[in-house]
Formats: structure tokens, sequence, C-alpha cells
């Protein structure tokens, strides 16, 4: 096997992984704090995809188009938060998943009444259109590189956040047991709103940048969710140490088996054959990956709560 | 009475309601249409395309096929064989259209025919254009305005083997049309193929395909990917440093009008193969291409052109059976005999009802205007049949 | 204004609006035809085939309260076993469905032996994580068609009825989906349903006086499977086409959303929920291009302000059992 392929698809499955951990992390914030199963967590990562898309379309500059992705989502997240799923914290899981589920189709409807049915093309910044030269013979889109050194920066951001701050220790007390932290005096009302902007404003950060490789569409989300709960399943529910690794083991399992799979298929079976099992085995080895990890950990490999 | 006794009762009256204000009565007054296309997800930019070029048609014919009003029904299958199924269903037994078209994806049209031959309605089929209804499966409903998948990939195959490139890598997705493409151009070029790549129908990073492609060292590429799906592909195809050494062709599907818009100047001097190109020189193109750009404000490209001449042939047969459309015998004759003035061209039906045509070469350069266009540069094929013709059994 | 008091020991059926319910139902077809609505026979039937879906989620879901996001998996199941027998030449209703009903079974009893060892949130996922497996299984099976699908050149064969016809095979779902609720309601007030309801409010007690809970779980997750099983073969009858889309982790959550909406824990929960949502979703479309905002408002109605469901609207939960 060619070394630069196996660089290149290492590369991709991080690139990939550390995508998914945006998303991850702040879903198992939300479920890890307030208990609450989010569906609309992945059409809060298409809203974030949009508006860069349309600020990039109007002022040129995709720096700018990121930021303000970044802020528009948090508001509208916190708005949510505020106005309808507060009031779903003390309900139970089955409502939660009706409700956020009434939320995709709304907000589904809401972006395709918007920006309609077709997919928005959200431009890569022009200096980062080309490839880099890693190592002679090994090139690499810079663009994704630049996917991988955010996704890090945000890991290492997240880690100082929550392990050395206040408002990190508010959060690990809240996922850990919610009731003691609220007894000892965590304002849990603002911290959960925070939270879940928060959450929102990752889930824009992994939507503005996937924009530009993906095309921006209406049901972006749906598909990115479920690989998001499977992380914070593996990873353990509240954890975000859990999220990252969880994140980077999906990432790398499914980039790397679906492109050496179908190759080792390939010796064996016809190229038709090979790109159709391949995909399917790579998709079913994600699930058997989480079977394994719950069957060794039930409660995932870091769970937050004792 | 119970409240779900009640429900049940409001219901059975809406649904009545409903259907009464659907309009049920069979009238022979206006020629009914339906076109079901993909007009969400990745491959909406066809399923528009079409729409708008069918819409255009109905315009220039003042609204109204052969003396009769049309009345359109559009739907969207959101590219999904359940979904187009359920919808023809409603099109046809709800709406009773005397015609149906619009389709652009193979597998869709694949899972939608039965149920169209079935309810005897006539399909003019505005881009797929699937092997299976080329040859032993050919069915007097259904037509074809457009072109038989395997066509523009044979007309790439012959221009890559006339080249003389030695090494080529192909990439198409896992469905009808892909393996008719693939198909389609190792029947012209004989050459080696180092990979044979098969993505995910709707696949939009094809980081781990590239990374396959390079290591096969080939010197061009055959890329099958229309729509979404081809312009993610070129971009990181760009992106990733591969253009430089590998010299990309695809057929026209990957390399028109809405492609080119949302890649730009990275796909200048991409090589592409088609059946038509805005710069045709005849009447019924000039005219098209002009009225489009001020209806649209874009340039059309080769899935309008098919909606506009699918609306042509319509239009064409309800003319020429003087409005009988409940007489599908004589539709089907009026159909296939295809009196219309495409915008190709000279029009006519091979025995399969899959079109015979000319195949150009085209190259993607800047226009006297400086935008990026396709520009055609000469003849592949002259007077092309498809290669399923023979298995079918109906006569010409 | 009445409303029906109905307990966890004695779920009421419609008691005797039954027949009036189920003429008016038979009468369909004929009443839609003096209309020229035929092609709502089929949307009818698209209800009921749905209902019998979500009644046999209820039953693990809203009474046994195993939430079960994989759920599509047996109905697909069940539908791609008639369309594959159907390829190779069997396409005999009484061999078919019930071979559906036996597969469906089979991976439930498969599926359940492993996942009903968790709970909670962890359950959720494994039931998932099989559906999933068994959805891109069906996605790389290229002698089924993958992922275009396989279609069903005819609608299966009973003899002495022709279910190319509408009406007929409206008529034998309705028979169906009658025998599957008046099953459910002799089930679920029979000591297993007690045990089963029992083990859903506080398995320590259930498992102290005696009740094997395991058991009780594994037999309802087995029926439930193979009765969704039989949805799917009748839906793989009513569509003429079997994809793997029918096992996507989509349409186990549209079966939850049925059975939420409709009322979990309750015996005509599945019912409404999969009457409303179709329903809903086929007045809507046809009046407006953006009925699913309509349509999330009104889930978002529902949940808010009818917290158990619509069946918790009509029929009030008695405080004690029947005096």
């Amino acid at each position: 096997m060619d070394w630069i392929l196996v660089a290149e698809q290492a590369l991709n499955g991080l690139q990939f992984g550390l995508m998914l951990f945006l998303l991850a992390a702040g879903l198992t914030l939300v479920f890890g704090i307030m208990d609450m199963i989010n569906l609309a967590h992945g059409s809060l990562y298409m809203v974030g995809a949009y508006l860069a898309a349309a600020v990039a379309a109007a002022s040129g500059s995709f720096l700018l188009a990121v930021l303000a992705a970044l802020v528009g989502t948090a508001a509208f997240g916190m708005m949510l938060e505020v106005a309808l799923l507060r009031r779903l914290y003390q309900r139970d899981h089955l409502s939660q998943v009706l409700a956020t589920f009434a939320l995709i189709l709304m907000i589904n409807e809401g972006t395709r009444m918007i920006w309609g049915s077709q997919p928005v093309m959200l431009n890569l910044p022009a200096p980062l259109s080309g490839p880099v030269e890693l190592l002679p013979g090994l090139y690499y889109p810079a663009y994704r590189l630049l996917i991988i050194g955010v996704g890090l920066a945000v890991a290492v951001l997240l880690y100082l956040l929550v392990t050395r701050t206040r408002w990190g220790m508010w959060v690990r007390a809240g996922a850990s047991n919610r009731a003691m932290a609220t007894a000892m005096g965590v304002n849990i009302r603002w911290l959960f709103t925070a939270v879940f902007g928060f959450g929102a404003a990752l889930c824009a950060l992994a939507g503005s940048l996937l924009g530009p490789l993906l095309a921006v569409q209406v049901g972006m989300g749906e598909s990115i969710l479920i690989l998001a709960f499977v992380v914070i399943v593996i990873g353990g529910i509240g954890s975000i140490r859990g999220a990252l690794v969880g994140a980077l083991l999906v990432g790398l399992v499914d980039t790397c088996s679906r492109t050496l799979l179908p190759a080792l298929l390939r010796q064996l079976a016809s190229p038709e054959v090979a790109s159709n099992l391949g995909p399917a085995l790579a998709s079913i080895l994600i699930y058997v990956l989480m079977a394994a990890v719950l069957f060794w950990k039930p409660q995932g490999l870091f769970p937050a709560r004792g | 009475m119970s409240k779900k006794t009640t429900n049940a009762v409001l219901c059975a009256a809406l649904m009545l309601g409903l259907g009464a204000g659907a309009g049920t009565a069979w009238a022979a007054d206006k020629v009914k249409i339906g076109l079901l296309s993909t007009l969400s997800g990745p491959g909406a930019g066809l399923g528009v395309d079409i729409r708008d070029g069918f819409n255009l048609a109905v315009k220039h014919a003042g609204g109204k096929f052969g003396g009769l009003p049309v009345e359109l029904v559009i739907a969207d299958d959101q590219q999904n064989p359940d979904v187009a199924k359920q919808t023809a269903e409603r099109l046809l037994k709800r709406d009773k259209v005397d015609f149906m078209t619009g389709i652009v994806f193979s597998n869709i049209m694949l899972a939608v025919g039965p149920s169209v031959f079935d309810a005897k309605v006539p399909y003019i089929s505005a881009n797929a254009g699937p092997s299976q209804y080329a040859g032993e499966q050919c069915n007097p409903y259904f037509f074809n305005v457009a072109w038989q998948n395997d066509n523009l990939h044979e007309a790439v195959g012959k221009t890559v083997m006339d080249k003389g490139f030695k090494k080529v890598v192909v990439l198409a997705p896992n469905y009808p049309a892909g393996k008719d493409a693939i198909n389609g151009f190792k029947r012209f070029y004989k050459g080696a193929v180092a990979d044979e790549i098969y993505t995910k129908l709707g696949q939009l990073d094809y980081s781990a395909e590239l990374a396959q492609a390079r290591a096969a060292k080939p010197d061009a590429m055959y890329i099958f990917l229309p729509g979404g799906m081809g312009i993610n592909f070129i971009k990181q195809f760009v992106g990733a440093g591969l253009s430089k050494d590998i010299t990309l062709f695809g057929p026209g599907f990957s390399a028109d009008e809405d492609v080119i818009k949302a890649v730009g100047e990275p796909m200048l001097g991409m090589f592409n193969s088609s059946h038509w190109a805005h710069d045709l020189d005849n009447a019924a193109n000039k005219k098209f291409v002009a009225d489009f750009q001020k209806e649209f404000g874009r340039l059309p490209s080769l899935y309008a052109s098919q909606g506009y001449d699918a609306g042509l042939s319509i239009a064409a047969a309800v003319r020429d059976v003087k409005g009988k459309v409940e007489d599908r015998e004589v539709v089907l004759k009026a159909l296939k005999a295809a009196r219309f003035e495409s915008v190709r061209g000279p029009f006519k039906y091979n025995n399969n009802q899959y079109p015979v045509q000319d195949y150009y070469l085209r190259v993607i350069t800047k226009d006297s205007q400086g935008r990026v266009t396709n520009k055609t540069l000469g003849k592949i094929f002259s007077n092309h049949a498809d290669a399923y013709a023979a298995s079918c059994k109906m006569k010409s | 204004m009445t409303t029906m008091r109905t307990s966890l020991l004695n779920h009421r059926g419609a008691g005797r609006w039954i027949w009036p319910l189920l003429a008016l139902l038979a009468a369909l077809p004929p009443l839609l035809g003096a209309f020229g609505l035929e092609f709502y026979v089929g949307v009818a039937t698209r209800v009921l085939i749905f209902a019998i879906a979500a009644s046999s989620l209820n039953l693990i879901l809203g009474f046994g309260g195993l939430v079960s996001f994989g759920h599509a998996a047996f109905v697909g199941l069940g539908a791609y076993t008639v369309g594959i027998l159907m390829d190779a030449g069997i396409s005999a209703a009484w061999i078919a469905w019930p071979a559906a009903m036996l597969v469906a079974g089979l991976a439930a009893g498969l599926i359940g032996a492993i996942s009903l060892r968790t709970r909670g949130v962890y359950f959720i996922m494994i039931t998932l994580a099989f559906a999933q497996m068994f959805y891109y299984l069906a996605v790389s099976l290229k002698a089924y068609g993958g992922e275009d699908g396989l279609p069903l050149p005819a609608r299966s064969a009973l003899a002495g009825l022709n279910l190319r016809d509408d009406a007929s095979f409206y008529w034998l779902v309705l028979l169906l989906f009658a025998a599957v609720i008046l099953g459910l309601q002799r089930l679920l007030n029979s000591p297993f349903g007690w045990l089963l309801q029992g083990a859903k409010e506080n398995e320590t007690r259930i498992a102290a006086v005696g009740g094997r809970v395991f058991a009780v779980q594994w037999q309802a997750f087995v029926l439930a499977g193979a009765i969704a099983g039989l949805a799917g073969a009748l839906l793989a009858n009513l569509n003429g086409l079997v994809t793997p889309h029918l096992m996507h982790w989509s349409q186990s959550g549209q079966l939850m959303v049925m059975v939420i909406i409709g009322g979990a824990g309750a015996l005509w929960g599945g019912t409404l929920g999969a009457a409303v949502l179709l329903l809903l979703e086929e007045l809507l479309a046809g009046y407006t291009l953006h009925w699913q905002l309509a349509l999330g408002l009104v889930l978002l109605a529902v949940v808010l302000f009818a917290p158990r469901g619509l069946a918790g609207l009509v029929f009030k939960r008695g405080a004690k059992t029947h005096g």
C-alpha cells in the first residue's frame, strides 16, 4: 500500500473527525448537562452554513462570513432555548424528541422559504483553494489543513475552558450532578442558555467550514446528526474529552475503511462490487465500533457522571 | 358522539372536500401534463433547468398546445425512488395527467416507469435515458428527447482515444446511468483503464476518491458527476492539485452552465461532449437561448434545452391529433413522428424511441464577453444511434 | 361531553362505537369512488398500514417503556422478504406474509436478546445501530436493487381476492388492522400486559414479585417485530417497490413521532398518530408548498398542550380501575 495514500487518508480522517468533534461537543454538553435530546442540533449546523454562505456572497470575505455565522447561530440558538427548549427540560425524552423533530421540520422549511431548495454555493477562500506540499510527493489541500488547524485549536480552547475556568467548573459540575450544582449556587438557567448558545456556535463553525467542501443545502444536518450521536455515546455523555476521542475514532474508522475496504475487496471481486460493498461495510463498521465500545464500557469511554 | 368518532367523520369530510377541490372530472378541454423532477437536494439544479425550459416552451406556445390550454402540474421527487413513485401515482391517479415528463435520474425513472406504462400515459423523458428502456424493455409509452445514457460518454471515449491518452481513471456514481456511463466510455476508449471508481449517488466529499485516483497515476481522468456532485468534485480536484498532471474529461452533464457558474475559472480547459450547445446555429436555438436569458437571467444548460424540446414535442403531438389526447394510440403515433423544430436542428427517433443525432466536442473557455462558458469545437459523431436499439422489438 | 375512562389494567377499545366506526371505514371505497376520489383509497390503505406499524411500536415503546429507535428495520425486513420471495417466484400471500412476520420476528429476537441488556439512551442507540446495519446491508445488496430498490411486478396473490384492485386490498388491510388492534387489546388486558406495563413503571418491583422482566420484554419485542414485519409486507404490496429507505433511521423516527403524537401507552395511540401525521401531510401538501412548517407547528402544539398525546385528550386515565 502506497504510503502517500495512507497518509492522505489519515489526514482526511483527522479532518472529518475534528469536524464531528465540533458538533459532538455541543451535543454532549446539552445532553449531559440539560439531559435533553436535541434532534435539532443538526439544523443549527445547517443554519450556520447558510448564514456563512449569505454573508460570504454579500461581503466577499470568508472570515467575516464565518464570524457572522458564529454570532448569528449562537443568537438563534439562545433565542430557541429561551423561547421553547427550556420548557422541555422537565419533560421526558420522548417529548423532547417530538418537539425537536418538529423544530427540524420548521427550520428546514424556513430555510427553504428564505433560500430556496437548490443548494447554495459557498466558495473556498481564494488563497486556500490550492494544494500544499507537506512532504515530497504528498500534496494536501490547503483548505483542509486549515480545518484541521481550527479543529485542533478549538479542542485545546475547550480543554482550557472546561478545566481552567470557573465557567468550565460549573459545566462539569452540572454534567455530573445537576441537582447538587444548583444547590451549590450555580445559576443554572443562565448557564443552560450559555451552554446552548456555545454549542450552537460550535455547530456554526463546523457548518461554515464544511460548507465550501460540501454543498450548503436543506437537510445537510440530518445525515451528520446521527454520526454525532454515535460519537457522544462512544465518548460518554457529558464528556468533552470523550467527544474528542470518539470523534477522532469515528472519523478515522469511517475514512480509512471507506478506502481500504474497497481496495481489499477489489482483490477479491469486481470494482463495482467493491465500491458498493465497501462503503456499506465501512458504515456498518462505525456501528460495530459503537456496539463494541458499549459492550466493554457500557457508559462510554469517559463518562461524565461518576 | 365521542370525540374520536367526530374526528373520524371530520377527517373523511375533509378528504372529500380536498378531493372535490382538486378537480376530478375528466375533461378533454385542456391538456394536463405532469412534470415530476428533482427540485431539491444536490441534483436540484438539473430539475429546475428542465422545468424552466419546459415552462418557456409553454410560454412560446402561448399557454396552449394544439389549441388546448395547458395545465402543468409540477412535483418534486426529492431524488428518492419511494417518494417519486408515490408522487407519480398521485399525478396519474388523482390528477389524471395526459402526459408525463421531467425525471432527471435514471434510477428514479426505472422506479416510476412501470406505474406510468400501466396507466397508459405517454412519458417524454427530458433527461433520463436508461439502457433498460432502449433495448429489451423498450416500451411504446416511453420517449426520450434527450439521449441514451451511454451516448455522451461514447463521444468522450472516442475523443480521449483520438487524443492519444494512454492511462485513464474513470469515476461515476453507482447507479444505472453511472454504469451506462462507464460502459459507454469503454466502448470507444480502448486504452488502459488504471482504475474504475464508483461513488455514492449524492456524495459530496471526494477526498478519499481523489487520493485513490492520485495513487493510480493516470494521464487523464474521465468523470460523470451531474449537478452538485460535479461541482464539488471539480473544486476538490483542483484543490488537491490534481489538475496539474491530469487532464479532466467529462460528458456535457458535468461541464454545463450549472457547474460552470459554481466552479468558475478553475474549470477552464475542460473538454466535454454534448448533443447541444448554446452556440449551435439554427433559428429555433437562437430564439430559445435569447428568450431563456431574458426570462431567467442566465444562459440555458443542456437540461433546459431538453425540457424545452420535451415541451415542443408534446405541443406538436397535441396539435397533430387535433386535441384528442384521450386516444392514446393516435397520440403515440404523433409523438413518434416528432414533427417539431428542435433546438438541435433536425430531430428524429430511432425504432426504440430514443434520438438519432449528432454529438459535438466542446471546451470551456472565455467567450467574447469574458464569460466562462462552453465553445463548440467540432463534431464527434454524426447521426449516432445508441447501442441497444437492435435489442428493441419495436419497429421504426 | 363524555370522555372514555380507561386504565392501565383495562384498556378500553371504542366501546359501542366500534361497529359504526368499522362500518364507516369499510364503506370508504365505494364512498370515495362515488366522488371520483379513488386515489384516496390508496391513502387510506397507507394510513391503516402505518397504524399497524405504529401500534406495534407502541406495544414496546408506550406500554413497555422500551424506546426502540430501530423499529423501521423490522418493517423493512418484512417488505424485503416479500420482495425477495416474489423475485424468486413465490408470490402467494399466505406463504410470503407469514414469512415476512417470521423473518422480522427472528431479527427482533436476535436484536432484542442483545439490546435488552441495556437501558436508557444506550438501548436507544443500540437499537439504532442494528437498524442502520440492516439498512446498509440492504443498500449493498446489488442483486436486489441496492439503493434503487427492488420493484415488485405485481401484488401478492391471494386465492379468491384480486389484490390488484385497490378496494379489495384496502378491505384486507382493514381486516388485518382490526385483528391487530383486537389482539393488542386482549394482550394488554392480560397478565402478560400487566407485567409489561408494570415493568415499565418499576422493574425492581415487578422482579421482586416474581415477574421475569427480561422474558416479558423480549417476548413483547419479538411480537412487536413480527407485527411490524406484517406491516412491511403490506407496504411492499402497496408501494410496488421495496427500497432500503424503508429501514432508514428517519423512518424509525417517523414511527416514533406517530406513537408520541397519538399517545404512547394508549391503545389507539399508534392509530391516531399514523392517521393524523399522514392525513395532515396529505392535506397540507395540497394547500401549501410550505406544509412542513405547518406540520412542525402542529406537532409542537401537541407536545406543549397535549402531553399525553392526542389519545390523552380523548381517553382520560382513571385514577382507580373500574369501580
